[in-house]
């Protein structure tokens, strides 16, 4: 891959849409939002829930 | 370089070489066959944990012990006295662990079920058998029940690992299979 | 308050550090360094005392070490380095100031003083022989929680200045288009360890208040649950910041690039989603919690995590190799590797690194963490055999080879007894290895874990454990110092090269405004396309080979352990 051609000015380089699942990959505060939601609910809620609803003993 | 930001713009659209393609391929699948393994050791295997457990006192927990012994007593060992408990089988046996010992100790029949209560009175502990090295975490204010079926007869160990202070390496006990 | 905008640009690699950047990397590199020298110290106590014919230490006093090396080494070495790390990444990476460096001072600081309270319980106060992981009700010192607290509070803010900096990057326009890979996965980093701290933050603040006497209980099961939301989680930190220090050391060493980018950043996403909740391992031999829970969350999610780290263990050595055949080494499968730079520990490091956490961290890892198999592995002392191979072989080797290209480059110093450095990784990193195969071989016989006498010598009630098992331990205690002074050769080359190595030439610091350094476009992907496309065959079939030969193995010894489990009691 020759470095000529990185150094392409922004005027010649064509509009080209970013794909979605790359503009969420390039979202840093999107990817932290589901990085503490996602296993937030998964692992903490589910489980603390599991254990709030166990029965107590006759 | 990765240490440098990408030369192309959208690079989500340069498709992946075949070496890449056929290696998360195969990743894919192992993954999936090892998850599937697991609800189908539930239904085919014959090893696995009951998660059925219920909150309790200490109090209300040892008299249930308590009430073991003064039915199943056999005999007491150590210079502890430690009471000897036959139950038997399908019945509900009540273990007890403390800083730092096990009580009582209990007396199997070979080939047949029981089902096992277990919890702590003050600290987390580790019931560990061996040599069979099963290991379940024993909680103090929840009654676990597991229910289990020795295979053969002798004596096994059950030794505290998880550790619960100075004293945790003293804490061992016994359970005969006959 | 002025902003700095001093930066200077290193004249062997090109890199630009920013003046406040370059100091926080180097104290936190020191504080990690240093908090490794204390841990190593303690691991001869812990060795000493396992191997039972040495027996060195009395039960309070190994207990009390064992806490303080789990605590030095798996917190403190291991967060102090990856906050340098994350400056790294983002200010030096990204060419760009760092955001708020008072603010990463502040939380310098509270790390410092975090890890002595926290420190001061253990060792000097000796009441918070609690372990790593102080499961409550076992209570600890209000100086134990509180220096952990402190502790996380500080490492957040740097995951804050962190995410602050890629902020000021992108406003500025130090770089465009993606962030690198590297970076990419330092955010990973940042990311899992936002969680972490915000689950440590749930659990041990009311932890410390009821220490105080504030809080009347806390719940054995709830503690747990939430506490390894914080625990393992630290531990998953390590793995995306070990696996970015790979791809920089493949970048740094080969000029290696990712074999596709989309790849590789779609597996630090599986990361970012799925890594923490496999915390549930920890509580697979617990009451309470269903299998559907655990099940779930102990795969992965059906294991996607663990296809991502499958996917990195390929596109990590498959870039190095495709830019050594590039090169010219093109001889049959292997001649990329058997003609890689073996003798510079930078790679070599990385590379152990890389075959330990697979091979042995890693299948061991997802072994453990399968519902029914983890019956006949809880708490046994095959645990520390696993993750001495991931947290030590991988993350903390990753991690030391990382130190010998920042030697010069960071610190300006040539790197001192180079001999020794070049076999540093090799001791260290095949003396560990074999301590994890021996402490995974013991804890197969039943060994226990944190524990002082195996003898049980005295007890009426003793049990034996077998031949077997006595001899892992032995080989565990002669194989642990041979480890352990790997580490001592390591901190000989870093700590006398920082202080007493002889100075490089640097150039100055010099102001350099905003927008002056604005990297070049990035190119369309046309061009891409044309340029990337080689061969119909596999682009690094070498390491296609070292990946299915890794397969074979996993399968193996995955199947081997469900038929142990199936020797044992049938359990309901």
């Amino acid at each position: 891959m020759s470095d000529a051609a990185r150094n392409i000015s922004e005027e010649e380089m064509p509009d080209e849409p970013v794909p979605v699942m790359q503009q969420i990959l390039d979202n840093p505060f999107l990817l932290l939002f589901l990085g503490v939601v996602v296993p937030t609910v998964l692992y903490v809620i589910w489980g603390v829930v599991e254990i709030a609803l166990l029965p107590i003993a006759k | 370089m990765s240490i440098e930001s990408v030369t192309e713009r959208n690079w989500w659209k340069i498709p992946m070489d075949r070496e890449e393609v056929v290696w998360v391929t195969i990743a894919f699948i192992w993954c999936l066959f090892m998850f599937f393994m697991m609800p189908y050791w539930h239904v085919f295997g014959q090893q696995n944990l009951a998660h059925a457990a219920v909150r309790t006192t200490p109090a209300d927990y040892m008299k249930k012990a308590e009430e073991g012994v003064a039915k199943w007593k056999v005999r007491e060992e150590t210079d502890q006295k430690i009471p000897v408990i036959a139950p038997p089988p399908d019945s509900d046996v009540y273990l007890v662990a403390r800083l730092w010992s096990w009580w009582p100790i209990l007396e199997l029949e070979a080939g047949k079920t029981y089902r096992v209560h277990l919890m702590s009175m003050d600290w987390l502990h580790g019931f560990s058998l061996q040599p069979e090295n099963i290991n379940i975490e024993v909680h103090p204010g929840y009654d676990h029940t597991v229910t289990m079926t020795p295979t053969q007869k002798g004596t096994f160990a059950i030794v505290c690992n998880e550790y619960c202070g100075v004293n945790h390496h003293t804490m061992v006990s016994r359970i005969y299979v006959k | 308050m002025a902003v700095n905008r001093n930066f200077r640009t290193c004249p062997t690699t090109g890199l630009l550090f920013h003046e406040p950047a370059e100091k926080l990397m180097k104290a936190n590199a020191v504080a990690a360094v240093v908090s490794l020298l204390v841990g190593g110290l303690l691991a001869i106590g812990v060795v000493g005392t396992r191997w039972q014919a040495l027996h060195w230490l009395a039960p309070g006093t190994f207990y009390q070490t064992l806490t303080a090396h789990g605590l030095n080494m798996l917190v403190f070495w291991i967060i102090f380095f990856e906050i340098a790390i994350l400056y790294f990444c983002s200010s030096t990476l990204l060419r760009s100031r760092l955001a708020a460096p008072g603010m990463a001072w502040a939380g310098f600081w509270l790390m410092v003083i975090g890890a002595l309270v926290n420190n001061y319980a253990v060792l000097v106060r000796g009441d918070s022989s609690v372990m790593f992981t102080s499961y409550a009700p076992m209570p600890a010192s209000p100086y134990f929680y509180l220096g952990l607290i402190l502790f996380a509070v500080g490492a957040l803010i740097g995951c804050f200045v962190f995410l602050g900096t890629l902020v000021v990057a992108k406003a500025e326009r130090t770089y465009q288009g993606s962030i690198p890979l590297v970076t990419f996965g330092a955010l990973t980093a940042c990311i899992i360890a936002i969680f972490t701290i915000a689950s440590g933050a749930i659990i041990l603040i009311p932890t410390f208040l009821w220490s105080v006497g504030l809080v009347p209980q806390i719940d054995s099961l709830l503690y747990r649950t939430i506490w390894w939301a914080f625990g393992h989680s630290s531990q998953q930190i390590n793995v995306s910041a070990h696996v970015a220090v790979w791809y920089a050391i493949a970048a740094i060493v080969f000029g290696a690039r990712p074999m596709s980018e989309k790849v590789s950043r779609t597996a630090f996403f599986l990361y970012i989603l799925f890594l923490q909740i496999a915390s549930a391992h920890h509580l697979l031999a617990d009451p309470g919690l269903t299998s559907h829970w655990k099940i779930f969350n102990t795969s992965y999610a059906m294991y996607l995590a663990v296809l991502a780290s499958m996917v990195h263990g390929l596109t990590v050595p498959g870039a190095i190799e495709v830019a050594q055949r590039k090169k010219g080494f093109t001889n049959g499968l292997f001649e990329w590797l058997r003609k890689a730079p073996w003798g510079n520990p930078v790679f070599s490091g990385m590379f152990i690194s890389l075959l330990g956490f697979g091979f042995l961290g890693g299948i061991s890892g997802v072994i453990m963490g399968v519902e029914q198999i983890n019956l006949i592995v809880h708490n046994t002392i095959y645990v520390p055999g696993h993750f001495h191979a991931t947290v030590v072989v991988g993350t903390t080797l990753a991690f030391m080879s990382l130190t010998y290209f920042l030697i010069p480059v960071l610190f300006r110093r040539e790197m001192a007894f180079p001999g020794l450095a070049k076999w540093q990784p090799y001791v260290f990193g095949i003396g560990m290895s074999a301590v994890s195969l021996f402490l995974m071989g013991a804890g197969t016989l039943g060994v226990p874990r944190r524990h002082w006498d195996i003898s049980f010598a005295g007890n009426a009630l003793a049990y034996e454990y077998p031949g077997a098992a006595w001899l892992m331990m032995a080989l565990l205690g002669v194989t642990g110092f041979v480890a352990i002074l790997g580490g001592a050769m390591y901190l000989l080359v870093t700590v006398y090269s920082v202080f007493f190595g002889k100075r490089i030439p640097t150039p100055d610091f010099a102001y350099v405004p905003a927008r002056a350094n604005v990297a070049p476009a990035p190119r369309p992907v046309a061009a891409a396309i044309t340029a990337h496309g080689e061969s119909a065959g596999f682009a690094a079939p070498g390491t296609f080979v070292l990946a299915m030969v890794f397969l074979v193995a996993f399968a193996l010894y995955y199947f081997v352990n469900w038929k142990y489990l199936s020797t044992v009691w049938p359990l309901r």
